[in-house]
């Protein structure tokens, strides 16, 4: 009986209340309202000067942008279903989304391929703050895993009909991509390569090693050492230190560099890469294998299954959602330290990012980092969805 | 035919079995019965060679237990353990369709066995068979446990604590069931219990250890009447010995000729229950009957002369 009556009211704080998050939300917005929209610049490596929303776009498109983002606010702050949020902030996005480049064509003076036009700080606020909606609204739907994925291909469609309908065409960073195109996708393939060649790797390596610590108890703690003090050194350094052995093996060793072994480029970004992805792999493979329940591999020995059998029908099938989740911890981590392979000559990414501090264009920056992180995140969603789907079948204890 | 001769196991220099001497014979169940720390699993476990003795062998119907492999004699013993260790990722089918599977049975026929067993268990097979281990309770959880264990019809059942994880109730008809089922397959069993009551219960035999040797074994009866040390009475309690005694006896073996008055009692209850009913309605005595048919009285003197230490 009691307990009924704080629920109900509880509810009704619900329907009539003021939402917190969605409060900073709005506060969010509404900053992004008045900070520069749009930025201008006379050529790509000049500072550049903001414009406010109403010089950024044609007066009715500002007025239009305005009342869309007065509108999220509200819809921020007031409490209704999530799924109607959700629909507010993905059409909000879109809108922010198409507006950009109608700034930038609005802003380009015609017959001038020097000027650049690039999102602003209040630019920034208002995607971060509609994201944040639409993030806290699809955290509330709790889809499922496949639904997960499904969301995330319709948000890549949507990008590539963006990219493809030319909308964004005036904007700094697609000026720099439609002027060095073909080396991006180039890039792009080699960080592919990279990445999922050296997880490929280090899974194909490291599971056998995990099972072997799990195995051989005296092996553990050494081989988890080594790799724990692989996983300290710095990136750089290690790229650096990859460069004389390999070097050596080229010249000495007959054939080596006809397979592609050499001191520089992709090879010891390869090893390095490798390197850094087997400590995760070997770590959850062991510690997946070792949080079986000794009795399930108890009554598995005592029915009379070999060593063999009881490793792969019962102790791997239930470590295998702890594995799949190494395996994407160590996917998002190498999407991000693929970049720094450009360095020592190896591509990808990475080439773009430091091209462009060294001439200052952080349009050529952005062109290398914003595929990075839709790439991590992309991979992030899609194994966070496998690792769920492979727990579900099992018992949740 | 389980013959233990002369096993012992040592582990770091502790004596964990010492010297041990066992004979199960066929179609019967002995209960292992000890405190924590007695030895009694890892004898039991020495059987399927889940410990290999440190001295002493093992035969099974007069073979030797380490001429075959290892893991070839276990799959001819079934084996069952407190907490099942059933396969979490499995389904009840394939749990129960382990031991078969090893040995290559065909699909049919294990999918026959497997439906057979869920019904003998009181487990309806459409319902039950596509289960997964957590959506089943904790008694059906113990009989999905016991039903993998026998599922390629092993001569000989192991089992741990098996009624251990399980409340009272539940854990009382699931001893009636296996006590009903050994009774139906013959299977010999060996059943290790930290509980007297559960070895009274079940076993034909309860071999009662301490500090890693075998005290006494024998018949509950015999445990009850002449406990062989001071230890082994211990472990029954002071209490309720003459009642221990009478609910091992059934009714039926002690009927006197005569008559007597008031509602009859069923030849197939046991002393303790027949003693209880007496005292419960206020009378002398009763008559027995066995399937609606009078077979005779029973005085409550005569229960109480039964339930003094046998000579």
């Amino acid at each position: 009986m009691s307990p009924s009556v704080p629920t109900s009211m509880a509810d009704q704080n619900r329907r009539f209340g003021v939402d917190k998050l969605g409060l900073l939300i709005a506060m969010i917005a509404g900053a992004g309202l008045l900070l520069p929209f749009a930025q201008f610049r006379a050529n790509r490596i000049v500072l550049g000067e903001g414009r406010v929303l109403f010089d950024a776009l044609p007066t009715s498109w500002a007025l239009l942008l305005t009342v869309i983002i007065l509108l999220v606010m509200l819809g921020a702050i007031l409490r209704f279903a999530p799924a109607l949020k959700l629909g507010c902030a993905s059409a909000a996005l879109l809108a922010l989304a198409g507006l950009l480049g109608i700034s930038a064509g609005h802003l380009m003076p015609v017959g001038n391929g020097l000027a650049r036009v690039s999102p602003a700080s209040g630019f920034w606020l208002l995607l971060f703050a509609f994201a944040l909606l639409a993030t806290d609204a699809l955290a509330r739907l709790k889809p499922g895993p496949w639904a997960r994925i499904a969301i995330l291909a319709g948000l890549a469609m949507a990008l590539a009909v963006l990219l493809a309908s030319g909308l964004w065409a005036d904007l700094s960073v697609l000026q720099e991509y439609a002027s060095r195109a073909a080396s991006f996708w180039r890039q792009a393939r080699t960080h592919m390569t990279l990445t999922f060649g050296s997880v490929t790797a280090a899974t194909l390596a490291g599971i056998p090693l995990g099972i072997l610590c799990h195995k051989v108890a005296g092996l553990r703690a050494a081989l988890l050492n080594l790799l724990n003090i692989i996983q300290t050194i710095p990136s750089i350094a290690l790229f650096g230190l990859l460069i004389s052995p390999l070097a050596w093996l080229a010249a000495n060793l007959p054939g080596a560099s006809a397979i592609g072994i050499t001191g520089i480029g992709a090879a010891p970004a390869f090893v390095a890469l490798f390197a850094y992805s087997l400590l995760p792999i070997v770590s959850n493979t062991l510690v997946g294998l070792q949080a079986v329940s000794p009795k399930v591999v108890d009554a598995a020995r005592g029915m009379g299954m070999t060593g063999r059998q009881r490793l792969f029908s019962v102790e791997l099938p239930l470590a295998f959602p702890v594995i799949l989740t190494g395996i994407r911890i160590v996917l998002v981590q190498t999407i991000g330290l693929a970049t720094v392979a450009a360095l020592i000559g190896g591509g990808g990414f990475g080439v773009f990012v430091f091209q462009g501090i060294g001439q200052t264009a952080m349009d050529l920056v952005l062109l290398g980092a914003v595929p990075t992180v839709v790439l991590a995140f992309a991979a992030a969603v899609v194994l966070d969805a496998f690792v769920e789907l492979a727990g579900g079948k099992e018992a949740r204890r | 035919m389980i013959e233990i001769e002369n096993a012992s196991k040592i582990y770091d220099s502790t004596m964990v079995v010492n010297d041990v001497s066992l004979t199960i014979p066929p179609h019967s169940i002995c209960a292992i019965m000890g405190r924590s720390g007695s030895g009694k699993t890892t004898l039991m476990r020495m059987i399927n060679r889940l410990v290999t003795p440190s001295a002493g062998r093992i035969l099974i119907d007069g073979q030797d237990i380490t001429t075959v492999p290892a893991h070839e004699l276990r799959r001819r013993i079934g084996y069952v353990i407190q907490g099942y260790g059933l396969f979490p990722h499995r389904s009840v089918a394939e749990n129960i369709a382990t031991v078969p599977g090893l040995l290559g049975w065909d699909r049919k026929r294990t999918a026959a066995r497997i439906d057979e067993l869920l019904t003998l268990f009181k487990l309806d097979p459409g319902r039950f068979r596509d289960r997964m281990p957590h959506e089943l309770s904790g008694g059906e959880q113990q009989r999905v446990g016991v039903a993998r264990a026998l599922a390629a019809e092993p001569n000989i059942l192991l089992m741990d604590e098996p009624f251990g994880a399980l409340d009272p109730v539940i854990r009382n008809s699931a001893q009636d069931d296996l006590i009903a089922i050994q009774a139906k397959t013959g299977t010999t069993i060996v059943l290790v219990t930290h509980d007297m009551e559960e070895a009274m219960k079940l076993g034909h035999r309860i071999a009662v250890m301490d500090k890693g040797r075998v005290l006494q074994c024998a018949e509950p009866a015999e445990i009850i009447a002449h406990p062989a040390n001071a230890f082994v009475a211990e472990l029954q309690g002071s209490g309720d010995k003459a009642f221990r005694l009478l609910s091992l006896q059934r009714l039926e073996d002690h009927v006197q000729a005569g008559v007597a008055d008031g509602q009859p009692l069923s030849a197939g209850i046991s002393l303790r229950e027949a003693y209880s009913e007496l005292l419960w309605s206020g009378r002398d005595a009763a008559p027995v009957e066995k399937d609606s048919r009078p077979l005779g009285r029973i005085s409550r003197d005569a229960i109480a002369r039964l339930a003094a230490q046998p000579r």
